[in-house]
C-alpha cells in the first residue's frame, strides 16, 4: 500500500468536512474521488499533502502512511515534494517563463546547475505530453499557453521535483473536451509510475481511467471498491443513485 | 420621462462630466506654460553646471540643489522604501491581531499628518541633539512620508496576489518565506516599484520639512551632517528675494522639478504596464 488513510476527520472551524474516513491506496494505481459539491473530496485530498492544514482554521485528526510512515512525522515541506498537486485552475507562476515554472520546484530548493535544470525540465515536459508544442519557446510567459497546454504545464512542474504520489483536485473542469482527453490520456502513461488520486466530478472520466473508486457523501466515505464493480454493481443505495444521476 | 428629454439631459450630464475632466487638467497645463515662459529664459547649460551666483551677478545655475535633491532622495529611498515594504509584507502575510490593524491606523494617520509637523518632528529629533541642520535629519523627515505610502500598497498589492499562485508554490514542496519572496512578492513587484516612484515624486517637491532640517546651501556639500542644497528649498529662497533673476531662476528650478517628477510618474506607470501584460 502506497497510502493509507485511517480514520480521518478534518475540520473548518467547527464545521466538520470529513469524518472518519478510513481507506488505502496501492502502489501505482489510480483512485477517483467522487461525490456531490461540499462533500469534502478537495479537503481529502489537500489532508493527503497536508495543504489543508495551511487554511487557519483548519484541522486534522487521524493516521494517514505513506510508505510506513505517518505523515504527520513529516516535515510538510518535505511530504509536499513526495506528493504533488495539480490544482482544479491551471496556475503556472505570471513572472516566470514555461522553463522557469517547469523548473520552480528545483531552482526555489537551491539547484542551480543550468544544464541539469534544462534536461530536467525537458523529461518533465515530454512526460507531460507538452514538449513537442513548447520546445521552440520555452522562455516565452508561462500564462501565454492556453489553458489545456497551462494545466499540462503545471503537471510537469508538479512531475519535475519527481514525487511518488500525484494529487489531482477536479484537473480537467475548466479545460475543453480536446484537453481534457490529452489530460486523460496522460494519466493512462503516468500510472506506471506514480500512485495518483483524481477528484472528478465526471463519471465518465473516473470510470475510464480510475483502478478504484471512492464516493464521499457529506463527509462520510459511503462506499470505496475496485471501480468496474462500483459502477456496475455499487453495494450501497446511495451509490447507486449519485452515479445513475438521481442526485448531487 | 419621454425620450427627447431623457437624451437631452443625457447630453447635458455627458458635457458637463466632460467640462469637469478639462478643469481638472487645466491647472497642470497653466502651471507648465507659466513656468516655461517666464522661467524658460534661465534654463541653460550653465543651470545645471554651475552653482548659484551673488546678487547682483547674473547668471549661474542650481546645480548642487539638483545634486542635493537626488542625494535626499537616495538617502530618503535608503531607510524608507526597506521599512515599507518589509512592513507591507508583515501587514499582508501576518497581519491578522489587534497589533496589526493599529499599525494600519498609525500608517493612515501618518499619510495625512501635514509634513511640516514631520519636519518639525525631525527636528527636535535630530536636529537639536545634533546641533545643527543635516542632509539626514531632512532624508529622515523625508522617509516618515515615504514609509505610509509604500506600506499600505505593498500589503494591497501583495493580498491581490491569488491564493492559487501561494498553493501551487507551497504544494511544490517550497518553504513558505521562499514562495513568499520568489513568487508572491515577484508578482507584486511592478505595483510595488509603482508605489516607491509615487512615493519619491511625492517627497521630492516637498519643502516645509526641509526648512527645519536640511535648511539649504550655497555651496557643493556631499556630507550627511552638514545642510544641503535641495531644489524645492532654492526655489523657496529665490522665489521670494526681491531679485529678478533670481526670481527667474526660481520658476527655471520648479520647472525642473516638476519634470522630474514628471518623468517619475511616467516611469512608474510604464512598469505597471510592462508587468502587466
Ligand atoms: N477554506 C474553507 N474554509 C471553510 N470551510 C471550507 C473551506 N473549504 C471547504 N470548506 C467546507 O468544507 C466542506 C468540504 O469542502 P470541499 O472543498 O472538500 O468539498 P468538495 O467535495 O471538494 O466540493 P466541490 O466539488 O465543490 O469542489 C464544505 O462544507 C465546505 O463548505
Ligand atoms: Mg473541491
Amino acid at each position: 500500500m502506497k497510502i493509507k488513510i485511517e480514520k480521518l476527520n478534518a475540520w473548518f472551524g467547527k464545521n466538520q468536512a470529513l469524518k472518519n474516513v478510513s481507506l488505502a491506496i496501492p502502489v501505482n494505481t489510480v483512485l477517483a474521488v467522487i461525490g456531490p459539491s461540499g462533500c469534502g473530496k478537495s479537503t481529502l485530498v489537500r489532508c493527503l499533502n497536508r495543504m489543508h492544514e495551511t487554511i487557519g482554521s483548519a484541522k486534522w485528526e487521524g493516521k494517514i502512511v505513506l510508505d510506513e510512515e505517518s505523515i504527520a512525522d513529516f516535515d510538510p515541506v518535505t511530504l509536499r515534494r513526495r506528493v504533488g498537486m495539480i490544482f482544479q485552475r491551471p496556475n503556472p507562476f505570471p513572472t516566470m517563463s514555461i522553463l522557469e515554472n517547469v523548473t520552480a520546484g528545483l531552482r526555489l530548493n537551491g539547484m542551480r546547475n543550468k544544464k541539469e535544470l534544462e534536461s530536467i525540465a525537458e523529461i518533465s515536459l515530454k512526460k507531460a505530453a507538452l514538449w513537442e508544442e513548447v520546445k521552440e519557446k520555452l522562455h516565452q510567459p508561462g500564462v501565454s499557453l492556453s489553458g489545456g497546454q497551462q494545466q499540462r504545464l503545471c503537471i510537469a512542474r508538479a512531475l519535475a521535483v519527481d514525487p511518488e504520489v500525484l494529487l489531482m483536485d477536479e484537473p480537467c473542469s475548466s479545460l475543453d473536451p480536446i484537453s481534457t482527453t490529452h489530460i486523460e490520456e496522460l494519466i493512462h502513461e503516468l500510472r506506471e509510475h506514480y500512485t495518483i488520486v483524481i477528484v472528478t466530478h465526471n463519471m465518465q472520466q473516473a470510470a475510464r481511467v480510475s483502478d478504484d473508486t471512492a464516493f464521499l457523501y457529506m463527509g462520510d466515505l459511503v462506499e470505496h471498491g475496485a471501480t468496474k464493480k462500483l459502477f456496475t454493481n455499487p453495494k450501497e443505495k446511495r451509490t447507486e443513485e449519485y452515479i445513475t444521476g438521481r442526485f448531487g | 420621462m419621454n425620450y427627447f428629454l431623457r437624451k437631452n439631459v443625457n447630453r447635458l450630464m455627458l458635457f458637463a462630466t466632460f467640462i469637469c475632466a478639462i478643469l481638472a487638467m487645466i491647472p497642470l497645463v497653466l502651471i507648465f506654460s507659466d513656468l516655461l515662459i517666464r522661467g524658460g529664459g534661465a534654463l541653460n547649460f550653465d543651470f545645471f553646471t554651475q552653482l548659484p551666483k551673488p546678487v547682483g551677478e547674473t547668471g549661474g545655475g542650481m546645480a548642487n540643489a539638483i545634486a542635493g535633491t537626488l542625494m535626499l532622495i537616495l538617502t530618503a529611498s535608503a531607510m524608507g522604501v526597506p521599512v515599507g515594504v518589509m512592513g507591507g509584507i508583515y501587514l499582508a502575510e501576518f497581519g491578522k491581531g489587534r497589533f496589526s490593524s493599529w499599525v494600519r491606523f498609525s500608517a493612515d494617520v501618518l499619510s495625512g499628518t501635514p509634513s511640516i509637523v514631520i519636519g518639525i518632528f525631525a527636528y527636535t529629533l535630530f536636529v537639536l541633539p545634533m546641533k545643527g541642520f543635516s542632509g539626514v535629519s531632512g532624508s529622515f523627515a523625508l522617509a516618515i512620508i515615504m514609509i505610509p505610502i509604500i506600506l499600505r500598497t505593498t500589503e494591497e498589492m501583495m493580498r491581490l496576489v491569488p491564493v492559487s499562485l501561494r498553493e501551487g508554490a507551497l504544494a511544490l514542496g517550497i518553504h513558505r518565506w521562499k514562495m513568499l519572496t520568489f513568487v508572491v512578492l515577484k508578482t507584486a513587484a511592478s505595483g510595488i516599484i509603482t508605489a516607491i516612484m509615487l512615493a519619491v515624486a511625492r517627497i521630492a517637491g516637498e519643502t516645509a520639512p526641509l526648512l527645519f532640517t536640511t535648511l539649504g546651501n550655497q555651496y557643493w556639500n556631499f556630507s550627511p551632517l552638514e545642510p544641503t542644497a535641495a531644489l524645492p528649498l532654492q526655489i523657496y529662497t529665490f522665489s521670494i528675494s526681491p531679485y529678478e533673476d533670481w526670481q527667474r531662476q526660481a520658476l527655471a528650478g520648479a520647472f525642473v522639478l516638476i519634470v522630474i517628477i514628471f518623468l517619475l510618474n511616467a516611469l512608474s506607470r510604464l512598469i505597471f504596464h510592462e508587468n502587466k501584460n
